[in-house]
């Protein structure tokens, strides 16, 4: 019971760590980014390129089975992360954006994107299945009928650690403040003087830092393949609608919970499902609650 | 030459499905400004609510193997899918657009789920077999009973093009138009939105619930691996291409896209060593990508933009 508990809670936090960027550009780009699971896929390849390159491993730290080289890959894939992401929003999104394109463009164009990558992916790096290492980490015993894995300690530290920055970003921060007026009303943050496509750049900035996080974490602990990212979208976008779309708070405790329910459902016997475990629960929230948990009532623009 | 007519001839029969499922998105994302990412789905239902209302009775389903007539079957199937399009739209219709595109691409992936893995219904990816087929005992050449199956195909492509014509010409279809324009300003004049958007989206997937039916009872075999999200896709840019808010485009639009892509099918497999099969079909992937982009950059109302009408 408490096994199931900890794996979820394990893979919840990286479906959240997705889900907070899936946010943003929902609520300050203002559309359904399609393409955040090959966010976290363009992440955890990156991070798997510098750690090929580097040939040490992964190094490891005490009883994880992670090391320095893995995480200091880690920060450098975010920071390619975001530079790639970056460049895809000025040639494609910008350009929507100066012509004033419908929200389902947008749609459409990240839906075309998330194909694009997939197979750009496949095209570098094969479509075989990937590891970072070999190495099978051992699980400590802590009580009668409980281990625990390190690494999923530690995965679950790194979301708190980002969460954190996040909230203090988006409370204390000058750029986190004008990031929640854009999204709470992106003609007056205009007329009040917030470069509004600045904003844009530090969403997407925001979004992909944590996506690239969440796809290597991921990619630790399963493998890496182009369909990855494809296979987190939905988990990530019912995360958004139950925690509700309008909190990014919402989204870390969308994913949570969903990352629990497809955990409690593989204990359940329901492994071949787990990927319906995510529409089910999508489809009950927008039934019976539209707005999500900590959502407010939908804002009509 | 019996080969090339005989190829031409499948070679159109596929086209057909691709025409019906790409109109069927015409009404919805062309005419009323839906988006629908789960189109894979909707034509998963269709197929396989004919294959299992028409097929044999197979030794190892529980359900399924009525052995009814085609007709039956086709017709099950537009309702079908018809009615799951219906679903979906009231939970979803309400809400913002984006919410219709996570619920039918939600529908399309779970669909692929429980079409792999409830065996007792779908076989699983051993998927269903001996389908009956319209016009196979016409006679013992095959070429003839597809040229049969070509001239259905065609008979009812041009059904659904007058119907869909007809509707969107109608007040009915200007309604659609206004929708899309200016939501605020239909509902100001009276208009239920939400009904009209309902009304649409499930004639939408009703059309593509009939095109893989059609398909299910041509191929005379199904598996999940025939409802792959990259259907979706082609069908996408295939409206994007031909030109959204135009039958005649949508029809150009698949009618190119298709030829295209089996252009490419065929130089991959003739000029690319089997090593490199996967990077040539991930390159041809990414090629029919930049093609959606450059279009809804470039030339968002597609080659055949959609007409002006006054009124």
């Amino acid at each position: 019971m408490i096994q199931f508990l900890i794996d979820g809670l394990v893979n919840g936090s990286i479906i959240a760590l997705g889900a907070v960027g899936l946010s943003i550009t929902y609520n300050v780009l203002r559309f359904a980014n399609f393409a955040q699971g090959e966010v976290l896929a363009v992440g955890a390849y990156v991070s798997l390129a510098l750690v090929s390159l580097m040939g040490v491993g992964i190094g490891r730290l005490g009883p994880i089975s992670l090391g320095w080289p893995l995480l200091g890959s880690m920060v450098f894939s975010m920071l390619v992360t975001c530079l790639l992401v970056l460049g895809v929003d000025w040639v494609l999104f910008r350009v929507l954006r100066q012509k004033q394109a419908s929200r389902i463009t947008f749609i459409i164009a990240a839906f075309g994107v998330s194909m694009m990558v997939r197979n750009v992916i496949t095209l570098i790096a094969g479509g075989d299945q990937l590891f970072y290492s070999f190495y099978i980490p051992k699980a400590i015993k802590i009580m009668e009928g409980v281990k625990i894995l390190p690494d999923d300690l530690l995965i679950l530290f790194i979301t708190l650690i980002s969460v954190i920055s996040l909230h203090v970003f988006l409370n204390r921060s000058t750029m986190g403040k004008k990031m929640r007026a854009v999204a709470e009303n992106p003609a007056l943050a205009m007329v009040s003087g917030i470069n509004v496509e600045r904003v844009f750049k530090w969403s997407w900035i925001l979004g992909a830092s944590l996506a690239a996080v969440a796809g290597t974490l991921h990619a630790h602990i399963t493998q890496l393949d182009p369909e990855m990212g494809f296979e987190l979208i939905l988990p990530m976008f019912a995360a958004l609608v139950v925690g509700g779309v309008t909190s990014v708070y919402g989204a870390v405790l969308g994913g949570l919970l969903i990352g629990l329910s497809e955990s409690f459902a593989v204990a359940g016997g329901g492994a071949a499902y787990r990927g319906a475990i995510s529409f089910m629960i999508l489809i009950l929230v927008l039934v019976f609650r539209p707005q999500g948990i900590l959502g407010e009532k939908e804002r009509d623009d | 030459m019996i080969e090339v007519i005989s190829y031409l001839i499948f070679f159109l029969i596929i086209c057909s499905f691709y025409v019906l499922s790409c109109l069927g998105l015409n009404i919805q994302y062309g005419y009323t400004g839906m988006f629908n990412v789960g189109v894979a789905g909707f034509f998963a239902i269709g197929a396989y609510t004919s294959a299992l209302l028409t097929g044999p009775r197979y030794p190892d389903t529980v359900v399924g193997g009525f052995d009814l007539p085609i007709v039956v079957g086709w017709v099950a199937a537009i309702m079908v899918s018809g009615l799951a399009g219906m679903l979906v739209g009231l939970i979803t219709l309400r809400l913002r657009e984006d919410f219709l595109a996570i619920s039918t691409f939600g529908i399309a992936i779970s669909l692929q789920l429980v079409a792999n893995n409830v065996d007792s219904l779908t076989r699983g990816p051993n998927g269903l077999y001996a389908l009956p087929k319209p016009f196979a005992k016409v006679s013992d050449n095959p070429l003839i009973d597809n040229l049969l199956y070509l001239l259905l195909c065609l008979v009812l492509v041009a059904m659904v093009y007058l119907a869909l014509e007809r509707i969107v010409k109608s007040p009915w279809g200007r309604v659609l138009r206004s929708i899309r324009e200016d939501e605020v300003a239909a509902s100001a004049m009276g208009k239920n939105v939400f009904s009209f958007r309902l009304q649409a989206f499930v004639v939408g997937c009703a059309i593509m619930g009939l095109s893989g039916a059609m398909y299910a009872n041509f191929m005379r075999f199904i598996s999940p691996q025939d409802f792959m999200p990259i259907f979706t896709i082609q069908v996408l840019v295939m409206l994007v291409v031909g030109g959204k808010g135009n039958n005649l485009g949508a029809i150009l639009g698949a009618i190119m896209i298709w030829t295209l892509w089996s252009a490419s099918d065929s130089l991959i497999s003739v000029m690319v060593t089997p090593d490199f099969q996967t990077q040539a079909a991930a390159l041809r992937l990414i090629t029919i990508g930049v093609v959606l982009v450059l279009m809804l950059i470039f030339r968002p109302a597609g080659l055949l933009p959609e007409k002006n009408t006054q009124s």
